[in-house]
């Protein structure tokens, strides 16, 4: 019982830390919680097709088009918590110039609520297909599994726990350190994310591992503790990290990082430019 | 020379020449039977990037992970999936089963050539 409970919790966490991170990051735009609440529905609704697929359909869809899938949800979510990322760095400034009572017409463009949508429902969907597989095996195997089961739905609640706590703590930041610090959260679990992307393309040959092992700390920090999981999944923390992994987190890393920049400078000077009309 | 010397042998031969005629990369086969992993210890020549066939006979699904390797794939009941591992560096390289942790395995690498001599 519990271990179903540890299983099912490290399936959720995944899904849960990546929603309260969105949820906290995009406090500030409006009607974000029916989006995201979409997505929690079409992920879970994905992720049972997911694990029908995978256990009923032939091989070739369970090896290769599993890491197919997996590869296209992360990438997806990379790109989605890019947009996010860059919308909010340009709204940001925006934001405080109105604020300084410019009293300025602030035309954002269109929000990323469709961006909190592609998130919530990738994460959902990528872990939670395995919870249903998970799920599916015990309830169907043997005479232990009431018990099982119920530990499962432990699991699910305090990975979902987790989350809620992670996501209060984002809420008692102070607002004036809030966007930078919600922006590199996002700006390093998305690079973690294309790490993995990186892990499952390479798993099907179809890019090169450019060497294993660029470093190996699981001495000193296992990526099967709890807290090698958890920096895992927020920062990308790879114990023993392939080369193409470190290449795809760095790539990821370093291409947010210049769009937000850009982005963000641009739209301060605009901003500027209708100030100071001379 | 025994026969397990021998059969090292004639597999690194293979190994060394998949390389360059490549008519399909090397392959080798990890089974979970019983709730175990067969065999617990997968020897493989390092170096070389080569398929690993993991076939379950168990009727649960099964989820085979490494973070060693950057490894995760769902095998169903009574299904098998085919991975790509490597080239790796000689060492080993720790997996289990995602879904029942005492399901455990290790993966050792070393170089082919080297027990020719």
């Amino acid at each position: 019982m519990l271990a179903t409970a540890v299983i099912m919790f490290r399936e959720i966490l995944e899904a849960s830390l990546i929603i309260a991170i969105v949820l906290g990051a995009s406090r500030e735009i409006a009607g974000r919680g029916r989006w995201v609440a979409a997505g929690i529905g079409l992920g879970l609704l994905g992720a049972s097709i997911v694990a029908v697929l995978a256990n009923v359909a032939s091989s070739e869809f369970s090896g290769n088009g599993q890491a197919v899938l997996n590869a296209v949800i992360l990438l997806s979510a990379v790109a989605m918590l890019t947009w996010h990322n860059v919308w909010m760095s340009s709204h940001a400034r925006v934001l405080s110039a109105e604020v300084k009572g410019v009293g300025l017409d602030v035309q954002s463009g269109q929000r990323p609520l469709t961006a909190l949508l592609v998130i919530t429902m990738v994460a959902v969907m990528r872990e939670g297909s395995e919870a249903v597989l998970f799920l599916w095996a015990i309830a169907t195997g043997g005479e232990q599994s009431p018990n099982m089961l119920i530990g499962g739905l432990g699991g699910v609640i305090v990975g979902m726990l987790v989350g809620m706590l992670l996501y209060f703590g984002l809420l008692r930041i102070p607002a004036r350190h809030f966007f930078s610090i919600t922006s590199w959260l996002i700006l390093l679990l998305a690079s973690g994310l294309a790490a993995q992307a990186a892990g499952f393309l390479n798993q099907i040959g179809l890019l090169p591992a450019l060497g294993n092992g660029v470093w190996n700390t699981s001495n000193i920090l296992s990526q099967s503790s709890l807290v090698g999981q958890l920096l895992h999944i927020l920062v990308g923390y790879i114990a023993r990290p392939s080369g193409i992994e470190v290449v795809f987190y760095a790539g990821t890393f370093l291409t947010m990082l210049t769009l937000m920049r850009a982005y963000g400078s641009n739209r301060g000077r605009q901003v500027k430019a209708k100030i100071n009309p001379d | 020379m025994s026969a397990r010397i021998f059969s090292t042998c004639i597999l690194a031969a293979a190994f060394t020449f998949s390389g360059v005629v490549f008519a399909g990369d090397p392959a080798l086969t990890l089974s979970i039977h019983d709730k175990q992993f067969e065999p617990k210890q997968l020897a493989l020549p390092s170096g070389i990037k080569l398929k690993l066939v993991i076939r379950n006979l168990d009727g649960l699904p099964a989820e085979f992970e490494s973070s060693d390797l950057s490894r995760e794939v769902v095998v169903p009941g009574h299904g098998e999936v085919t991975i790509y591992v490597g080239p790796l560096d000689p060492g080993n390289y720790q997996f289990f089963n995602d879904f029942n942790h005492e399901m455990q395995g290790t993966i050792v690498a070393a170089p082919a050539v080297k027990k020719v001599n």
